[in-house]
């Protein structure tokens, strides 16, 4: 029963859900097995093979003091996903909360709600993130508050623009009628026709904080340097560039992999779900 | 009339977002936990120096003057001084809004370029294997992240060919475009993914509209259609998606004008971290918000100056 469910659901996913599902799977399970697939460390320097183009025994070739860049790239998947996913996810479930909630009940709670978004979408993302950095110093800790304080507001305004229009529909209505409270309307029965846009578009939401946590980061503003973030690894090779180019443009290339994964899983998913809007707005 | 009553009641509806604004970047200063001063010293001045420079901030008056203050300064264009430059903040940020401003403009008429004849066959040959080969460079454009793409244009057409400068403003109109083209390059290909799939869905929807029906059945030929018809009522949602990205626009010039050493407001702003220099991070922040305040007005603006209906919503 449950094999042919699912066998029909994977029938329904267009080829761009597929293709980018197995490339992420791939990449998932490569940084957790990081460690077993080189022989090398990603810390340890190896002063007397520093710079080596790439061959078979360092397929991606060594840096300035020698590590094996190939090993630094696939630990870095660790890094950049995990920061990507809790920076996704996380402001998304309590924006999803609010902009439901801002969209359901109006009033002063709205009002309260569209000022404040209106003044965080004032702000270039990136400048206001900086400017918290500035405040608390840089750090992976200074990334999470600072994106937490900001992305739901992305949610918010999807999901409350969503719920302004399934809030006039019959089936809210009838839920109401029947006199459920106003939590189980808004998150039992309206939630899940509100929440599909905000799914399309946290896969384009992971791209841009992955794009987000590299370019802080090769800022300086971000992880710090011996960590394998990818952003910094470009940073590291850019004084190198012209003499050795693969220190800087594997780990960018590891970025574009990822990115156009998630984003064919999102232009799948923006199908699949009956978006349409294609996975980036 | 309506016109007027148009512009005026959206730009009073900028200012409780204004206000916010200045909330935000004034209270910046106060948030860093410690003493801003002392940090900013560098934790090397006496108390005699951290008294004055707390003078000079007013630091040392009471939170709501000092606000008042704040908002009085930066409608006069005050914006205090720079702690590392010794000089008064507008003056350092007006050095360098034009470059940016010039850059910004430069990487947006560059992605419309790319992403105009993109979009236009997309959407003719919609579903296509021409469409699907678009979306898939566009995926893979929208993934790369600007700082690299930056790095490997300065290598590949600024060291190795020698064809474009790798820094720089330069003193001419020609010489400006010659030294941003990398840099605005950069930008362009981030942004025209995002505008040749809204352009392309915008196509499609107005190409399935009465309108265009009729002016097939009056037998207009399919590139005066396009031209005239699609694409004039296609603009409307491309401005917006270009407004509504503008704030990831900038903050992607942060990162590029950082990569190109380009004297913009961008690597100002990260020098400024990197010095502490809060005064010039405050001014750079409102400074920031109100671009972006104004080119949403700009294109409001615009959908007026294409479709005279926004009027009567």
């Amino acid at each position: 029963m449950t094999a042919i469910a699912i066998r029909d659901e994977l029938a329904r996913w267009p080829a761009s859900l597929k293709i980018g599902a197995t490339f992420f799977l791939l990449i998932v399970v490569t940084g957790l097995f990081a460690p077993w697939l080189t022989p090398y460390d990603p810390y340890t320097q190896d002063l007397a093979g520093f710079l080596q183009p790439p061959s078979w025994r360092h397929p991606f070739g060594t840096d300035h003091v020698g590590r094996d860049v190939l090993t630094r790239v696939l630990h870095g998947i660790r890094i950049d996903l995990q920061i990507g996913f809790i920076t996704t996810y996380v402001p998304m479930t309590y924006g999803l909360l609010l902009g439901a909630l801002s969209g359901y009940l109006g009033g002063w709670f709205d009002t309260l709600m569209m000022r404040l978004l209106d003044v965080a979408v004032a702000f270039p993302f990136l400048v206001l993130i900086i400017v918290i950095i500035a405040i608390l110093g840089p750090g992976v800790h200074t990334i999470y508050i600072a994106v937490f304080l900001l992305a739901w507001t992305m949610y918010a305004r999807l999901a409350r623009a969503e719920m302004l229009v399934e809030r006039g529909k019959d089936y809210v209505l009838a839920a109401r009628t029947l006199g459920y409270p106003t939590s189980r309307v808004v998150f039992r029965h309206a939630m899940p026709n509100v929440i599909n846009s905000s799914i399309v578009f946290s896969m384009a939401d992971f791209v841009l904080n992955i794009l987000l946590v590299s370019s802080l980061s090769f800022l300086g503003l971000g992880v710090p340097p011996p960590l394998p973030e990818w952003g910094a690894m470009v940073a590291e090779g850019r004084d190198f560039i012209f003499d050795a180019w693969w220190i800087s443009t594997l780990p960018g290339l590891a970025i574009v992999v990822t990115g156009a994964s998630l984003s064919l899983i999102g232009d799948g998913l923006a199908h699949r779900l009956g978006q349409r809007q294609r996975s980036f707005l | 009339m309506a016109i007027i009553e148009y512009i005026l009641g959206r730009i009073l509806q900028m200012v409780p977002v204004l206000i916010g604004v200045s909330l935000v970047a004034f209270l910046s200063i106060h948030l860093v936990p410690g003493d801003p001063v002392q940090i900013m010293m560098h934790g090397r001045a006496t108390e005699e120096v951290l008294a004055t420079v707390r003078g000079e901030l007013g630091l040392d008056r009471p939170l709501p003057i000092q606000y008042l203050r704040f908002v009085g300064g930066a409608m006069v264009g005050d914006l205090g001084k720079s702690i590392i430059q010794k000089a008064p903040v507008d003056e350092i940020i007006g050095e360098r809004l034009g470059p940016s401003l010039f850059l910004l403009v430069y990487s947006a008429v560059l992605a419309v370029v790319i992403a105009l004849p993109l979009a236009v066959v997309a959407a003719l040959k919609a579903e296509g294997p021409i469409d699907h080969g678009i979306r898939i460079v566009g995926i893979i454009g929208f993934a790369m992240p600007p700082f690299w793409v930056g790095l490997l244009l300065m290598v590949l057409f600024g060291l190795v060919l020698r064809w474009f400068p790798i820094s720089g403003y330069g003193r001419t109109f020609i010489e400006h475009l010659w030294h941003l083209f990398l840099p605005s390059l950069t930008i362009a290909a981030f942004l025209a993914p995002i505008l040749v799939q809204s352009l392309r869905s915008a196509m499609l929807d107005v190409m399935t509209a009465d309108y265009i029906e009729v002016a097939r059945a009056k037998g207009l030929s399919r590139r005066r259609i396009v031209l005239k018809h699609v694409l004039r009522n296609a603009a409307i949602p491309v401005i917006t998606v270009l407004a509504v990205n503008i704030g990831w626009l900038l903050g992607g010039a942060v990162v590029v004008e950082y990569v190109f050493a380009f004297p913009g407001l961008g690597s100002l702003l990260v020098r400024a971290v990197g010095h502490r220099d809060y005064p010039v991070i405050q001014g750079l922040s409102l400074v920031f918000a109100v671009i972006v305040m104004v080119i949403n007005l700009l294109a409001d603006l615009s959908y007026m100056a294409i479709d005279r209906r926004v009027l009567r919503r």
